[in-house]
């Protein structure tokens, strides 16, 4: 190993913590009319460290502290991704968070943290700086459930989501002992060389195997450690169950690769967490899909909706070849993508002291704003998996991954839950389309979230239409990065 | 190369034309998005003429194709061209659309915009449907068609139209997502390609095709409909408006037909024969039951709804007897069904927009008011129960040729339909024209505008011309028909 390694690596991530840094202190000097300066750095921060991520992008992977840290394509198209949609989730939150007395310091300076600790996750190789960015990500979320200080529900959904999400973090580390234990390596490169000699202690491994895969089911939030899901995004406000809801899965699919895909991916060993995750991924789309049917509250609907998708993204990483971990990798993207668009929607409708969080404050929505109402139909019927919307295409990957690797009778539990799961997606456009509204005060959302949720209700029909650059980079980038 | 984007033509005119018209926005401008909407539709027809002037009947195979690649990852091409099955599929769409738009004139008065664009996306998909030759994009097409039917019926349909509209989609999506694990399965086994005519060639043991034609059958069944997954039609027809219903029961139901000639026959042609006598029966029960069915109803958009049902068991049972006669009589019938259920359709909503009321206890005695309506309603309940002369003779009359061929009682039971179809069409026709003027209502109707008389006038031209002169819409299916049956004639199980 080399003893001069390379910093540019990390230079996103070393950036994005510097910018912290300089926002935090820079906050304290910012009047409370002039909050948007705040906004504005933290959105040029995102913006920088797009760039360079972008400039410094690799086909090779390329390793440094000591390999505990890895760039791989896979890596720099995630973060792009994930820098891409906090911005996404920033602007769609600006109008939301301001009439609700959230545009503060506190609230950017924790998104950027949960994003930087995404970020160390997506670029791990080390299974302590697995954990280290996965701490730093949960306990950003748990405080920024619980910004709405003077809101019970908010602090209760924090209190739940701290004391599972503890829970689960205990099981991880727990887990990652017990691989220590059993290979006396915690670095993922090591790891996969040393199981596939089959120099392990096996018992042990299989056994800290299985509080991992504990571990990354709450992350991902999938049935049974899926009670968090729901609680937290009703509890939580608007805006922060926009984050919670969509940036984090890019993380937990990262999780899936580095832990999953290349530590623990010895065909031997794929065998025992394929089972787990079969009963997992099946389970999530019985009670996400039945589940979410019963719901009146939008974001619970959505939460369990979430839990259904979940269970096709672990459809995807069952295979367990590259074939399966793009289609995972384009489902979780995909994914993003159509949430953002549903909560920003939701937030979208919400004003000032009205909460648009109940199905019924869809009704009419055509009458309101045919505009919006399209693009909302375009995202229901893209969960749905209806093409020319690019969740069908979602679909489709998962499905031909897991037919590949043999799973018929999955693949058709998978399809006949997506039909139960279309019931609820269709009862929004019903009452977007086929309902009188109630609700009559008129739409007039800020310049940069009409275009972005324009932009966002393009990009569900056009990479529906043109999927092949989309569907090319997730297969590239995780062939680059196995 | 010409030749070759007139399919992409045909597929994207009215896709474009349909968003053109949403721009138009609001009803303020209603005006505007009708007259665009018509354009849209009659350039949607005159691109598919060249098709039907371009097409040489002679040469088998797929004519006017168009490849380019569209998602290399899984090797899906853009993948157009057709045959003669799939040209007159074509016409007999891009012509209903034109119809369609101009019955809806007058009536939709509410988000006409958003109407007549719902009609120009449909029948640019439906073309897609006729026209892909890549097994995804056949899927794409099929089930983009989804979204518009449902929202046509979800937003100007009857009094239980969110209940009919949920109802159909979700009926067809569990059909046809069982398809798409069918395809992908292809996918896998043909090493990799979605082509059909890859497919085509791929041999596959006994046992994967009859899974792959119960998959596919799940999604086709269900859309043209066969017995006993017929329940969704007959509550999507009358809930829908009347546009809804004749772009349903004169194209959609289309699509299940032609999804087993395109896919099922010739890529599972063993299974196909193993399970005919399954699906012959399932026909008959059709033709026959579903004929009795027709007999009783009081609602007349009801009893067409289950008449489509039981003459697209024709269709099935057409195809499914595996000759030459049998199989162009599926699609003569096919496409007379598409003009003759779209005038039965349009007649009715020409009593509904009058008296909002689609019983036929609350009419009797129309003729007395209606006389030109009457005269035309009466052509197009001849052809419905199957009158020589008119285009409906034709194809049942191939079907029962057929059928003899193969077995006596199953044309023995088909032909029970001139009877039993005659009868609940004639009947229906009886009470609701003849007699003395019933009430009040019928009393104040006024006879069928230009515009009414313009869109049956056409229809009727068409099934009369089909009728006495059938011979343009049979020379075109030739030697597509033959080249079909002579690929299910040979097995595709691979000799051990």
């Amino acid at each position: 190993m080399e003893y001069i390694q390379p910093l540019w690596p990390a230079f996103p991530e070393l950036f994005l913590l510097l910018s912290v840094c300089v926002i935090l202190i820079a906050d304290l000097f910012v009047r409370d009319e002039n909050r948007v300066v705040t906004y504005g750095l933290t959105q040029g921060a995102l913006a920088a460290c797009i760039f360079l991520t972008w400039a410094w992008a690799t086909r090779e992977p390329v390793y440094t502290f000591s390999g505990m840290f890895v760039d791989d394509l896979m890596s720099d198209v995630l973060k792009l991704f994930v820098c891409l949609s906090v911005m996404v989730v920033l602007a769609y939150s600006r109008p939301y968070i301001a009439a609700r007395g959230l545009f503060r310091g506190e609230f950017f300076a924790l998104l950027l943290f949960a994003t930087l600790g995404m970020m160390v996750m997506i670029s791990a190789n080390h299974l302590l700086v697995l954990y280290l960015g996965l701490e730093l990500m949960m306990l950003s979320l748990y405080s920024i459930v619980a910004l709405q200080r003077d809101s019970a529900t908010a602090t209760e959904a924090a209190m739940k989501y701290f004391v599972l999400g503890a829970l689960a973090s205990g099981m991880l580390l727990y887990g990652m002992s017990m691989i220590y234990g059993a290979t006396g390596t915690l670095e993922i490169t090591e790891l996969a060389q040393l199981i596939a000699e089959g120099t392990v202690n096996w018992p042990v491994l299989i056994f800290g195997l299985v509080f991992i895969v504990a571990g990354l089911g709450f992350e991902l939030g999938v049935v049974p450690f899926h009670m968090w899901v729901p609680d937290v995004y009703q509890g939580a406000p608007g805006a922060v169950a926009l984050f919670v809801s969509s940036v984090p899965k890019v993380a937990g699919f990262a999780l899936i690769i580095r832990l999953l895909g290349q530590a623990l991916g010895a065909e031997q060993l794929s065998v025992e967490w394929q089972q787990m995750l079969v009963v997992m991924a099946v389970l999530s789309l019985v009670i996400g899909n039945v589940t979410a049917i019963v719901q009146t509250n939008l974001k619970r609907m959505l939460a369990y909706s979430t839990i259904s998708h979940m269970g096709f993204v672990l459809l995807g990483a069952l295979a367990g070849d590259e074939n399966g971990y793009s289609a995972a990798m384009f489902y979780v993207i995909v994914y993003v993508l159509t949430n953002l668009g549903a909560f920003g929607m939701m937030l979208l409708l919400s004003r000032s002291g009205f909460e648009a969080e109940n199905l019924e404050d869809f009704k009419g929505l055509n009458q309101r704003s045919p505009w919006y109402a399209f693009i909302m139909l375009l995202i229901m019927f893209s969960m749905v998996g209806i093409p020319p919307t690019v969740g069908f295409y979602a679909k489709l990957a998962v499905l031909q991954s897991l037919l590949t690797a043999g799973y018929l009778g999955v693949a058709v539990v998978a399809v006949v839950f997506s039909v139960v799961g279309a019931f609820y997606y269709l009862r929004i456009v019903k009452l977007m389309y086929f309902d009188a509204p109630e609700d009559t005060a008129p739409l007039a959302p800020a310049a940069d979230v009409k275009v972005l949720m324009s932009l966002n209700g393009a990009a569900v029909l056009i990479f529906g239409i043109m999927p092949q650059p989309l569907m090319a980079l997730c297969l590239y980038s995780i062939q680059a990065s196995l | 190369m010409q030749g070759s984007s007139l399919l992409s033509l045909a597929i994207w005119v009215p896709i474009v034309a349909g968003f053109a018209v949403l721009t138009t926005g609001s009803d303020r401008h209603a005006g505007v998005a009708r007259i665009m909407a018509l354009t849209g539709a009659i350039l949607g027809l005159l691109v598919t003429l060249p098709l039907y002037t371009g097409f040489d009947p002679n040469v088998r195979g797929f004519q006017f194709v168009q490849l380019k690649p569209w998602i290399e990852v899984f090797n899906v091409n853009y993948h157009l061209g057709i045959d003669g099955i799939s040209l007159l599929l074509i016409l007999l769409n891009s012509f209903t659309t034109v119809l369609v738009v101009i019955a809806g004139w007058q009536v939709i008065q509410e988000r006409v915009a958003q109407y007549m664009a719902a009609f120009l996306f449909l029948s640019g998909f439906m073309n897609g449907v006729f026209a892909a030759l890549d097994g995804l994009l056949f899927y794409v097409f099929f089930e983009a068609t989804l979204i518009p039917m449902f929202v046509i019926i979800g937003m100007w349909g009857g009094p239980k139209r969110v209940y009919a509209a949920l109802k159909f989609f979700l009926y067809t999506l569990l059909g046809s997502l069982l398809a798409l694990i069918a395809l992908i399965y292809l996918y896998n086994v043909s090493g990799g390609s979605f082509s059909l005519l890859d497919w085509y060639q791929v041999p596959l043991p006994l046992h994967a095709q009859i899974l792959i034609f119960l998959a596919l059958f799940a999604a086709f069944a269900v859309k043209v409909p066969m017995w006993p997954v017929h329940t969704w039609l007959p509550d999507a027809h009358v809930e829908a408006p009347t546009g809804g219903s004749v772009v349903l029961a004169a194209i959609m139901l289309k699509l299940g037909g032609y999804g087993f000639l395109r896919l099922s026959l010739p890529i599972a042609p063993d299974a196909s024969q193993h399970l005919a006598g399954f699906v012959i029966a399932l026909s008959l029960v059709a033709v026959v039951y579903i004929g009795l069915v027709a007999l009783v109803q009081s609602d007349m958009k009801k009893l067409i709804a289950y008449s489509s049902i039981s003459h697209m068991g024709f269709v099935t049972l057409g195809i499914f007897i595996f000759n030459a006669h049998g199989i162009e009589g599926a699609v003569i019938q096919m496409v007379s069904h598409g003009f003759i259920s779209g005038a039965m359709f349009l007649c009715v909503g020409v009593l509904y927009d009058r008296l909002h009321s689609r019983q036929i206890a609350d009419y009797g005695g129309v003729v007395n008011r209606m006389p030109v309506f009457a005269t035309l309603f009466m052509l197009f309940a001849m052809a419905n129960s199957g009158l020589p002369g008119t285009s409906g003779f034709v194809g049942e009359f191939l079907v029962v040729l057929g059928a003899v061929k193969v077995n006596f009682w199953y044309a023995f039971a088909a032909a029970t339909t001139l009877v039993f179809g005659a009868a609940y069409t004639l009947w229906m026709y009886k009470r609701v024209i003849f007699g003395a003027v019933a009430n009040e209502h019928v009393a104040h109707l006024r006879d069928i505008n230009l515009r009414e008389f313009l869109v049956l006038g056409l229809l009727a031209i068409a099934v009369l011309w089909m009728g006495i002169y059938p011979a343009p819409f049979a020379e075109v299916l030739h030697a597509s028909v033959d080249d079909l049956i002579n690929h299910v004639a040979q097995s595709k199980i691979p000799s051990p």
